[in-house]
């Protein structure tokens, strides 16, 4: 992690939706190869921030800037640094691994010489080299997860947000994506992952919490644990959010 | 303790697709009994054998000394079942969705109002909401009342805790230890291993078979090697050099700490202390601790992969 570089920058953001506020008021950076873990009850809001830094939603104020644009006004440079990765969309079923691949770097306007050389790569490290032609469809849970992650990063994006990730894998393949994420990690890349898996929130660098639109703990899972007097992450989170 | 539900070989398949092989299972009336394993493991299609709702290839299931498959009829009036996709009616209010599955029951909210009280309390001041306009939390306090309307002696919950947060699965779990009391048979599957210590009994179930049945201390005191807690500053670059590591058995991320254990069958660990922290130039601790349910469901699965 290289706690020169702040790749999220969050100033008094705020989300309204009518009477309702969504976001109140956060404020938060987020640094270079950090692993960032965002986590809230259901309802807290978190995902209204995602769609926000993701570009796809405007905030109702506040000075946000990610990868260096603007969230106001650099919608379509900040989209091609970032990935998105979740558990309800990923990869297309009905197509082959490697017209995903094709597809995902298509769109983000890659030349296919580049995209045939990365795919070609990535079915190398990922050791699915076999199930190329294969329709995503037909591959167990925890192979597509693994490969949507990879084709996230075909666009070598600086942030990329996982939106609970490991939902139902089991708990070897959960770890196997767990390596795949602090590789990234150590490669450069931002992680910024929701999960309820608390276990995986001791994983992250740091963690936030909401609570009900506002951030109510930031700081590594070691000094969580300690300004809550509690031995597990489970502890923090229950004593936060109950 | 009588026999609720008895399950005897069965075997279901789609296309090439081994979804159960040879499943035999017992479960007793008014137990908490869980299902656990991930997605694939067969979870969904052994409750839908147990809901009459899809036909086994071999193997039979007694429910309450009924056949499932031709005592259908019957078996349906005494079961509750919550799958795991939301399948209430989107478009009729709270109160329509619950009327709707009293009435389907030939039965009143009234009379068996009791037992769902308190799940009730909670959804009730939204009771004209249309159901596809609640929380997630509050869609399944509903499906959980409609599943319960009927009082039924068999309670299947599929997932019903899947993508819900930690504190909404905690009060879950305080509802299903309520409904229990009722003398209520209870069959949950879950993909989280912490539960599976909530539950009387648990099955371990992987690729459509079965790894273990027994009561959560019993499958933790089934483990058979000793385990490692080892805890450390740089958790991931320890874990790569005991991939390494020629005496690694076994070497799994666990929160903050690695579980470790030794294809010794003695070791010092100070000599493994030792190891590390010269590898590393750390701070490194190990010390011997109790496996936990997850612990035993990877080493009984690679065993089975093997």
């Amino acid at each position: 992690m290289d706690q020169e570089t702040k790749v999220i920058k969050v100033r008094n953001m705020y989300k309204k939706f009518g009477d309702f506020i969504a976001n109140d008021d956060l404020s938060f950076d987020v640094f270079k190869g950090e692993i960032f873990g965002f986590l809230g009850a259901n309802g807290a809001g978190k995902t209204t921030a995602i769609r926000i830094l993701c570009g796809l939603s405007y905030p109702t104020s506040g000075e946000i800037e990610v990868a260096g644009f603007n969230v106001y006004k650099q919608r379509e440079l900040l989209k091609r640094k970032i990935g998105y990765m979740s558990q309800k969309f990923s990869l297309y079923e009905d197509l082959t691994v490697y017209e995903n691949i094709r597809f995902y770097g298509g769109i983000y306007g890659l030349p296919l010489k580049e995209i045939k050389r990365k795919a070609t790569d990535l079915l190398q490290r990922l050791n699915l080299e076999a199930v190329r032609d294969t329709r995503i469809g037909e591959l167990p849970l925890g192979w597509k997860q693994k490969l949507a992650f990879s084709v996230a990063l075909i666009h070598e994006p600086e942030i990329i947000f996982l939106d609970e990730p490991t939902g139902g894998v089991d708990p070897i393949t959960r770890r196997q994506f767990w390596d795949l994420i602090y590789e990234a990690a150590k490669s450069g890349v931002t992680i910024f992952v929701t999960t309820h898996y608390m276990d995986e929130a001791e994983y992250c660098d740091r963690i936030s919490i909401m609570v009900d639109g506002k951030i109510e703990a930031l700081d590594t899972p070691d000094h969580l644990k300690e300004q809550f007097n509690a031995e597990t992450m489970n502890d923090v989170f229950l004593r936060l959010a109950r | 303790m009588s026999t609720s539900i008895n399950i005897k070989g069965i075997f279901k398949s789609y296309d090439s697709v081994k979804a159960l092989n040879d499943i035999s299972l017992d479960i007793n009336q008014g137990e908490l009994f869980g299902l656990i394993g991930a997605d694939g493991a067969g979870k969904t299609t052994l409750f839908r054998l147990l809901a009459t709702l899809l036909l086994p290839d071999a193997g039979s299931i007694d429910m309450e000394g009924y056949d499932v498959v031709n005592s259908y009829k019957k078996i349906r009036n005494l079961l509750g079942y919550m799958p795991g996709r939301f399948s209430l009616y989107q478009d009729l209010s709270v109160m329509e969705n619950l009327n709707f599955f009293a009435t389907v029951f030939n039965t009143k909210i009234e009379e068996n109002i009791d037992l769902i009280e308190d799940i009730w309390k909670q959804i009730e001041p939204f009771k004209d909401r249309k159901a596809g306009k609640l929380s997630g939390g509050m869609k399944q306090k509903l499906a959980l009342c409609c599943a319960l309307i009927h009082k039924p002696k068999v309670l299947l919950l599929d997932e019903p805790t899947t993508g819900v947060d930690a504190v909404s699965r905690s009060e879950f779990w305080q509802i299903l230890k309520k409904i229990q009391q009722y003398g209520i048979t209870i069959v949950v599957a879950t993909p989280y291993m912490d539960e599976a210590t909530l539950c009387d009994r648990v099955a371990l179930l992987d690729k459509g078979a079965i790894l273990q049945v027994d009561t959560p201390q019993g499958v933790v005191s089934t483990y058979r090697k000793a385990l490692y807690a080892i805890t450390g500053a740089n958790i991931y670059d320890m874990m790569l050099l005991l991939r390494k590591y020629e005496f690694t058995e076994s070497v799994f991320a666990f929160g903050q700490e690695l579980h470790y254990t030794d294809k010794r069958d003695e070791f010092d660990t100070n000599q493994l202390q030792h190891y590390l922290k010269e590898a590393l130039q750390q701070d490194v601790l190990v010390r011997s601790i109790n496996p936990n349910i997850e612990d035993c469901f990877m080493a009984l699965s690679i065993q089975k992969n093997k």
